[in-house]
């Protein structure tokens, strides 16, 4: 296949993600300067995100680009948002990292580097691409997770996560071996037919990969690395880790679960399903008693990708909204959620701001700042007037239609025990004001980009709540 | 537009009152002001309207007034509000409480009182929703909307009771019953939409279409079992009743007043408007189950009542046992019984909320609210006593007061449908008048425990007490208004439900 002017286009996104990695590189190599790269990194960043619209808009869906690489609706969708998030993510570093006294630039480029992997990830149509994407997006995770190396944590979940990462990875190379060696191809579409035969191997591969992407969605029983990393990674890169690094990877099992046609598979639907309730009920469990609220959202991440599994399962149309939905809602509210705790922490000034003790009387200090944590916690929860309730609502009814009732209870039953600790969350920030915080927010937090962000992140979810609408005709 | 109006003043009032919060009593002011609106476009609603049933059913149409507004047409969802008899009687009795709510809050809530007022407000404008709304989305959506500020206001504003937990475990614990029994609703409701979808390729969720939707016998019964939990939790009925004590032991006064007198309400309103003309055939199977449940509940409230020392845990059981009345009426069917119901909804909404502010005027005085430490009040406390036993004696049903038109008619439209339950359930009443006079004269009478006078009920206090006295006694003495309000409604239940007989307009004999 040749690649002309279009398939250019289509690429533009990555493209340019890509280069601006390459410049913000060049930028360090000239002279470090936090403000410039961060500065180049938002430009860039948001110059792909209008050509991944523009893109959306010139071109036709449904455009194989290689054979290794798709462009269409799903595509388009996971670049968006990729790159929205990483947009979220970048502006919180930038608060974040002001009060570091070390090299900053690099986290930038680290940055970048995910997201294109990310992007390739979610326009993968091939084993090949899959593998490149999801190492690219999960090499400099690593390095991001250490970044604040001098915190013994930081590097404990670095280690931690390198390791483990690894080990699904290899789950995931040896489950392609398998599939190769059954069907000798590599691209998702030639693997729908021998999956009807129901060929031995190629169903132990294609197992093996779910286990590893299992993994990286941190669903149960592969969620063991899920709370220590989120605690120990900085506050915006457990922002990432809880935003692209989940949604790219939800996105490519959808894919998988369409062209492969997954669906029509009992095997795969059970042991789907076997995942999402375990992981519903696990995440929901563990969460309970947990007073550490960054690893109360890696747990509460668990359940939420519980439930988006109920909507891939659905397979029908309004599971594709759901999905498109759930993850929107999701992706803001983990945002604002770090985003409240990245504002209130600073690398150097001991842990992050994560224990409930330091969220405590925040709403009469700074109204805000909590209004904004409480959205957050309150669209994670589903409450209605908030894009949780739509989220859910949505998720249910994709169930509902598809009539998988039992996932649809462990949902309902999930959910009502998973108030209890965002209850919890919420209660804590409006209860008296602690004689004196250990951590506080900049007075003016709400003028920097990062305060800025947040506040847009939870006008959004507030928006979606009440009129969602428009969303659900941009998502069609 | 009005009944939109009816939803949003409290609402954007709330926000007012939230950011007037340092001028001092600004928040107050503006809630009372919003609230005293309310209430007289309602009444204004009542005056202008024409709500008698007329020569048939189907003269005129069900909604006196009505609104609608595309939301979600993607997935059939729209605003609709509609307003009849039952639901204007019920809005009336919002606003009215409202009023008081605000005003019972005046002296007792000196910290953050901007941001009480909006979780307030907010309470309001959700129950008024739940009473308004025509689209089972819409519906459950101020369903659950009443739940946060209401979380907060027991969480925040509580009272730490005497030997129990923390007022934030109460107040998870009404949130996680509320909210779990929800979600099953939710379920149910999106059962109900895509059953209709599946027979007619539209999906909706309003009223209307939904109504008209021919279930299987298994499906209904499991879709209606859904609905009968969520309200069931709220009601409460006994099994599931276990977040009520606790809720109003630690809940402000305002805090009871509402959830007496409104939340309890919106599970009853719900059974009528929803559960019954949904599920005629399965409700009719499962009445015999919901019947005896009532009368659990009237007994087990009535027991429990009896053994309380803390006044306002009495008056929260109380709430359970007259709530079973109400159960039995609505699911006997009768006109007379259902026309009952909704009578001794608002009724016990008066009676209840009566009560509740009078524990909160006493415990502003006292500081505590065990009876054992009262005790000989009449002596040392001006006005309060004599109108302890008022609201007691209605809260036992005295002929002369809404309580007694309510029961009475639950009881005597009920019997011939079921006239075993009914006869038990008359025990009831004698359970009734025991922890209504053990409650007056455990606090009231006996010696006294200092001859320390206490302040008597300032002018605010004796208004709002008066304001309720006066409101039960027309109840009781000339009902006939809220009836004619509630005849074409229940008429409406009644060709539904019982299923078996069709409607014939019946009035109330």
């Amino acid at each position: 296949m040749t690649i002309g002017s279009t398939e250019l286009l289509a690429l533009a996104p990555l493209l340019v993600t890509v280069a601006t990695a390459v410049a913000v590189m060049l930028s360090i190599a000239w002279r470090r300067n936090h403000f410039v790269n961060a500065t180049l990194t938002v430009v860039g960043l948001n110059v792909a995100l209008l050509t991944t619209l523009f893109t959306h808009n010139a071109l036709p869906l449904e455009l194989p680009l290689t054979a290794l690489l798709q462009h269409d609706g799903l595509a388009v969708f996971g670049t968006a948002a990729v790159l929205v998030s990483t947009l979220g993510c970048a502006t919180l570093a930038h608060a974040y990292l002001e009060g570091l006294q070390d090299n900053r630039d690099e986290m930038y480029l680290l940055l970048l580097i995910a997201a294109s992997g990310a992007i390739v990830l979610v326009g993968a149509n091939h084993m090949a691409t899959l593998l490149i994407g999801l190492e690219l997006m999960s090499l400099p995770l690593y390095g991001m997770i250490g970044y604040i190396y001098r915190d013994r944590r930081s590097l404990e979940a670095a280690i931690k996560y390198l390791v483990l990462s690894a080990a699904a990875s290899t789950f995931l190379l040896f489950g392609m071996a398998l599939v190769y060696a059954e069907t000798g191809s590599l691209a998702f579409a030639t693997l729908a037919q021998p999956l009807q035969a129901g060929a031995p191997l190629l169903l132990t591969g294609l197992t093996l990969m779910l286990a590893g992407i299992a993994f990286k969605l941190s669903l149960a029983p592969f969620h063991l690395w899920t709370p220590d990393v989120y605690h120990g990674a900085p506050a915006p890169v457990g922002a990432f880790l809880a935003t692209v690094g989940k949604i790219a990877v939800v996105l490519l099992l959808m894919r998988w679960w369409q062209e492969l046609g997954l669906g029509r598979s009992t095997l795969f639907t059970a042991l789907l399903a076997g995942l999402a309730m375990l992981s519903i009920l696990t995440g929901n469990l563990l969460a309970l008693f947990q007073g550490n609220v960054k690893r109360l959202l890696g747990y509460s991440s668990i359940a939420h990708f519980g439930y988006l599994l109920i909507a891939v399962i659905a397979g029908n149309t309004i599971g594709d909204e759901a999905l498109g939905v759930y993850l929107l809602t999701y992706m803001a509210a983990s945002l604002g959620a770090f985003g409240v705790l990245t504002l209130l922490s600073s690398p150097y000034r001991g842990d992050d701001a994560q224990g409930l003790a330091d969220l405590r009387g925040l709403f009469w200090q700074h109204p805000y700042l909590a209004a904004v944590m409480t959205v957050a916690v309150l669209s994670l929860a589903g409450i209605p007037l908030t894009a949780g309730f739509i989220a859910k609502f949505y998720v249910v009814a994709a169930g509902v239609a598809a009539e998988l009732w039992w996932l649809v209870a462990v949902l309902a039953l999930g959910s009502a025990i998973g108030i209890y600790f965002y209850l919890r969350v919420m209660v804590t920030m409006f209860l008296a004001v602690p004689g004196r915080r250990r951590l506080d927010a900049e007075r003016n937090w709400g003028e920097r980009s990062g305060g800025l962000m947040t506040v847009l992140l939870s006008l959004f979810t507030l928006a979606v709540g009440l009129y969602p609408q428009p969303l659900l005709d941009l998502l069609r | 537009m009005l009944l939109a109006w009816l939803i949003l003043i409290p609402i954007l009032a709330g926000l007012l009152c939230w950011q007037t919060d340092r001028f001092g009593n600004t928040p107050r002011w503006i809630a009372l002001g919003a609230m005293t609106l309310v209430t007289a476009l309602a009444l204004e609603l009542w005056l202008s309207g024409d709500y008698h049933l007329g020569a048939g059913v189907h003269d005129a149409p069900q909604w006196q007034l009505e609104f609608r507004m595309p939301w979600i047409p993607s997935l059939g969802i729209a605003i609709h509000l509609g307003i009849d008899g039952m639901s204007l009687a019920l809005v009336v009795l919002t606003g009215f409480l409202g009023v008081l709510s605000v005003l019972c809050s005046w002296s007792e809530i000196q910290r953050n009182t901007g941001f009480f007022h909006l979780n307030l407000l907010w309470i309001l404008g959700g129950v008024i929703g739940v009473f308004l709304a025509l689209d089972l989305f819409l519906f459950f959506l101020f369903w659950e909307m009443m739940l946060v500020p209401m979380y907060f206001l027991i969480a925040l504003w509580g009272h730490r009771a005497a030997g129990s937990k923390s007022r934030i475990s109460a107040a998870t614990k009404f949130f996680i019953y509320t909210q779990a029994s929800g979600l099953l609703m939710l379920l149910s409701i999106l059962g109900l939409a895509f059953a209709h979808f599946d027979a007619t390729g539209v999906l909706s969720f309003d009223y209307e279409v939904l109504r008209a939707t021919a279930l299987e016998p298994q499906l209904e019964f499991l879709l209606m079992l859904g609905f009968f939990v969520a309200f069931a939790v709220k009601l409460p009925i006994v099994p599931l009743h276990g977040w009520l004590p606790d809720a109003h032991s630690q809940a402000p006064t305002a805090g009871s007043v509402d959830l007496a007198g409104l939340l309890l309400k919106t599970a009853s309103y719900g059974l009528l408007r929803f559960a019954l003309p949904f599920f005629p055939n399965a409700s009719a199977e499962f009445a015999p189950i919901a019947i005896w449940l009532g009368i659990a509940g009237i007994f087990y409230g009535a027991v429990l009542a009896f053994a309380q020392t803390d006044i306002k845990r009495l008056v929260a059981y109380t709430s359970i046992s007259h709530m079973g009345y109400v159960l039995i009426g609505i699911y006997a069917g009768g006109a007379m019984a259902i026309e009952g119901a909704v009578v001794q909804m608002i009724a016990h909404g008066l009676s209840a909320s009566a009560l509740f502010i009078l524990c909160g005027q006493l415990y502003e005085r006292l500081h505590t609210r065990d009876m054992r430490q009262m005790g000989g009040l009449w002596s040392r406390l001006p006005l309060l006593p004599p109108f302890a036993l008022f609201f007691a004696a209605a809260s036992l049903g005295l002929p002369g007061t809404g309580n007694f038109v309510g029961e009475f008619l639950i009881l005597a439209g009920s019997y011939a449908v079921a006239p075993v339950p009914v006869v038990i359930a008359t025990g009831g009443l004698v359970l009734a008048s025991a922890y209504s006079l053990a409650m007056v004269h455990r606090s009231m009478f006996g010696p006294a425990r200092s001859p320390i006078p206490i302040p008597g009920a300032g002018r605010r206090e004796t208004l709002m007490l008066l304001l309720l006295a006066g409101a039960i006694v027309w109840l009781g003495l000339y009902p006939q208004p809220v009836l004619d309000l509630s005849e074409r409604p229940v008429a409406l239940v009644r060709e539904f439900y019982p299923p078996q007989q069709n409607a014939t307009g019946a009035a109330v004999p």
